[in-house]
């Protein structure tokens, strides 16, 4: 196409000298096409990344220096997405190149090595939670997972039952998923939870019903990583005849998960969160006693008529080799990111105070944590923190400035829910890294809590509760 | 590890590890891959028996080639820009100190 443009050029030039300067500019740009390779593209990124200002005609004098950025921030939001691991991408590989085959295609060896590979993968991700590989049903992620468990569970038992439990602190997808259902006319119970973030095993008990189809409560929190006591939820869920959906997605991979030993009769996983690809989850279903679900989607009958569509075999691979990973490298993953998150909480507090962690003290994930830092506003943190990636809560949400609604679930008043921030730990965060963050946070916070008036009033003793403010 | 054929033969793989290893473009995987190894090698350290020793050969073996091609796919694909942290740290690769 390029060379087209050329000759067109070339003719142009003949009919109008005027041309001849763009021409000029042009064909080295082509020669430079062809010869750019992976490397060459990547410089480009480098390149565009370095600030270059130049001072405006009505800068009055102003003097301004170009800074060139320093280098990548440091990632630790572990809890929107964690990076693929390499092991991840190599037994990917092969089902993006040569092995492409479709797994449903029975006629031809292109589609019996994908579909072995896709049954290998359904057997490794089964294993981590110790399910049966004829249980787990591959989907787009876990908002679908979420979106299929409840509205398909509500839906296909809707006749006798009417009612659905959840909690007040739960994933968007879920509380979304309950609010459509509400408007088809079910009943939903949103359980508060306490200050520390687990729920109330006797209230829940309480709000079981008769009628009561499904409970779902999230395992371990994607904002302040508490994790709730699913086998005693499980145990309840049983003995009432209830069905128990968990979102799994924060804690699969991370905190130890039996779908048998915690009576969990659906749970939904996401790929991208134990370091496996983006694109793809796994909703577990349980057999006996078997649950039955009616599907959202129409299609081709795949993954049992559940969820229909061509099941992405490269992706589903990948999440089978990250669960296998997981299942080998939990305890060895485990043992650091306690060690990381110990070393985080113990650096900033030690050198800071007024720094509360929110969440359960014990029953924590350790490679989510979330902190708030009294009269310092997160917003302004995060906007200092640059060198750091990092969230005040939930990716979802990120892009507005209210106060997270999980954090106002557990009580806190909205100083504390505005000065919060979360730090993921992952399997490829370093100690340096860490260090570098407790400088970084502690200078911020420091530099913050200065130039506050309100940090100024504490420090002398005022009780900015109260304070009559005037209003204008 | 009593045969010296087999200690020359695992020190030669750790060595393979921490080489490819440090061939990372991204410095959280590279910091992982060298520190993954040396934990790994060392949990084994006094491992006695024959037959363990020689399916933890062959497993790091396996594991070797998935390091040596990720690490060359890693320095192909990088960002181009180096971790803040590259910039101006002390080098210190893991270690709980």
């Amino acid at each position: 196409m390029l060379s087209r443009q050329l000759q067109r050029n070339i003719l142009k030039v003949a009919a109008a000298p005027s041309v001849r300067l763009s021409l000029a500019k042009q064909a080295p740009r082509v020669v430079l096409f062809s010869l750019r390779t992976f490397s060459n593209t990547a410089q480009k990124q480098n390149a565009s990344t370095v600030e270059t200002l130049t001072p405006n005609s009505d800068s009055l004098g102003f003097e301004t220096t170009a800074i060139e950025k320093p280098g990548r921030p440091i990632y630790l939001d572990m809890q929107a997405t964690s990076p693929m691991d390499p092991r991840v991408l190599d037994a990917m590989l092969p089902y993006l190149t040569d092995l492409y085959g479709n797994p449903h295609s029975r006629t031809h060896q292109y589609g019996w090595e994908t579909e072995r590979a896709v049954e290998e993968a359904r057997e490794q991700v089964a294993k981590l939670i110790g399910a049966d590989p004829k249980e787990i049903i591959f989907t787009s992620g876990a908002t679908e997972a979420n979106n299929l468990s409840l509205k398909g569970v509500a839906h296909f038992y809707k006749g006798k039952k009417k009612h659905i439990i959840t909690t007040q602190i739960e994933h968007k997808c879920v509380l979304e998923s309950c609010r459509v259902l509400q408007e088809e006319g079910f009943d939903v119970t949103y359980l508060p939870v306490q200050p520390n973030g687990l729920i109330d095993i006797k209230q829940f008990e309480e709000a079981i019903r008769p009628d009561t189809s499904i409970v779902s409560i999230m395992s371990v929190n994607n904002e302040i990583g508490v994790i709730q006591p699913i086998e005693e939820i499980g145990k309840i869920c049983r003995k009432n005849k209830v069905f128990f959906h968990t979102d799994a997605a924060q804690a699969v991979g991370k905190i130890p998960m039996d779908v048998n030993a915690m009576n969990i009769d659906l749970m939904s996983i996401s790929g991208h969160k134990l370091y496996g690809p983006k694109g793809i989850g796994a909703i577990y279903v349980r057999r006996r006693p078997r649950v039955r679900l009616e599907a959202v989607q129409s299609g081709g009958g795949q993954e049992r008529g559940i969820r229909s569509g061509t099941v992405p075999t490269p992706l589903v691979v990948g999440l089978g080799a990250a669960c296998k990973i997981a299942t080998e490298e939990m305890e060895y993953d485990d043992q650091r990111i306690s060690r990381l998150s110990k070393r985080l909480i113990d650096g900033i507090q030690s050198k800071v105070e007024q720094v509360v962690r929110n969440g359960d003290d014990v029953h924590t994930y350790p490679g989510c944590v979330n902190l708030s830092f009294s009269y310092v506003e997160g917003e302004s943190l995060l906007m200092a923190l640059k060198e750091i990636a990092l969230s005040s809560g939930s990716a979802c949400t990120s892009a507005s400035l209210e106060p997270s609604y999980v954090l106002r679930a557990l009580g806190a008043d909205d100083e504390m829910a505005h000065s919060s921030i979360r730090f993921g730990i992952g399997r490829f965060t370093t100690e340096a890294e860490i260090d570098y963050v407790i400088n970084h946070v502690v200078g911020h916070v420091n530099k913050l809590r200065d130039m506050s008036p309100l940090w100024e009033m504490v420090q002398e003793g005022i009780d900015l509760k109260s304070i009559q403010w005037s209003q204008h | 590890m009593a045969n010296p054929a087999t200690k020359t033969q695992v020190i030669s793989l750790y060595r393979q590890f921490l080489r490819s290893g440090s061939k990372f473009g991204a410095y959280n995987f590279r910091d992982y891959a060298i520190r993954r190894a040396r934990d790994g090698f060392r949990s084994h350290m006094n491992e006695a028996d024959p037959e363990k020793i020689s399916a933890f050969i062959k497993k790091a073996e396996q594991e070797l080639k998935v390091v040596q091609r990720q690490s060359t796919i890693s320095s192909m694909f990088n960002s181009g820009q180096r971790l803040i942290i590259e910039e101006q740290r002390i080098v210190r690769t893991a270690g709980d100190n």
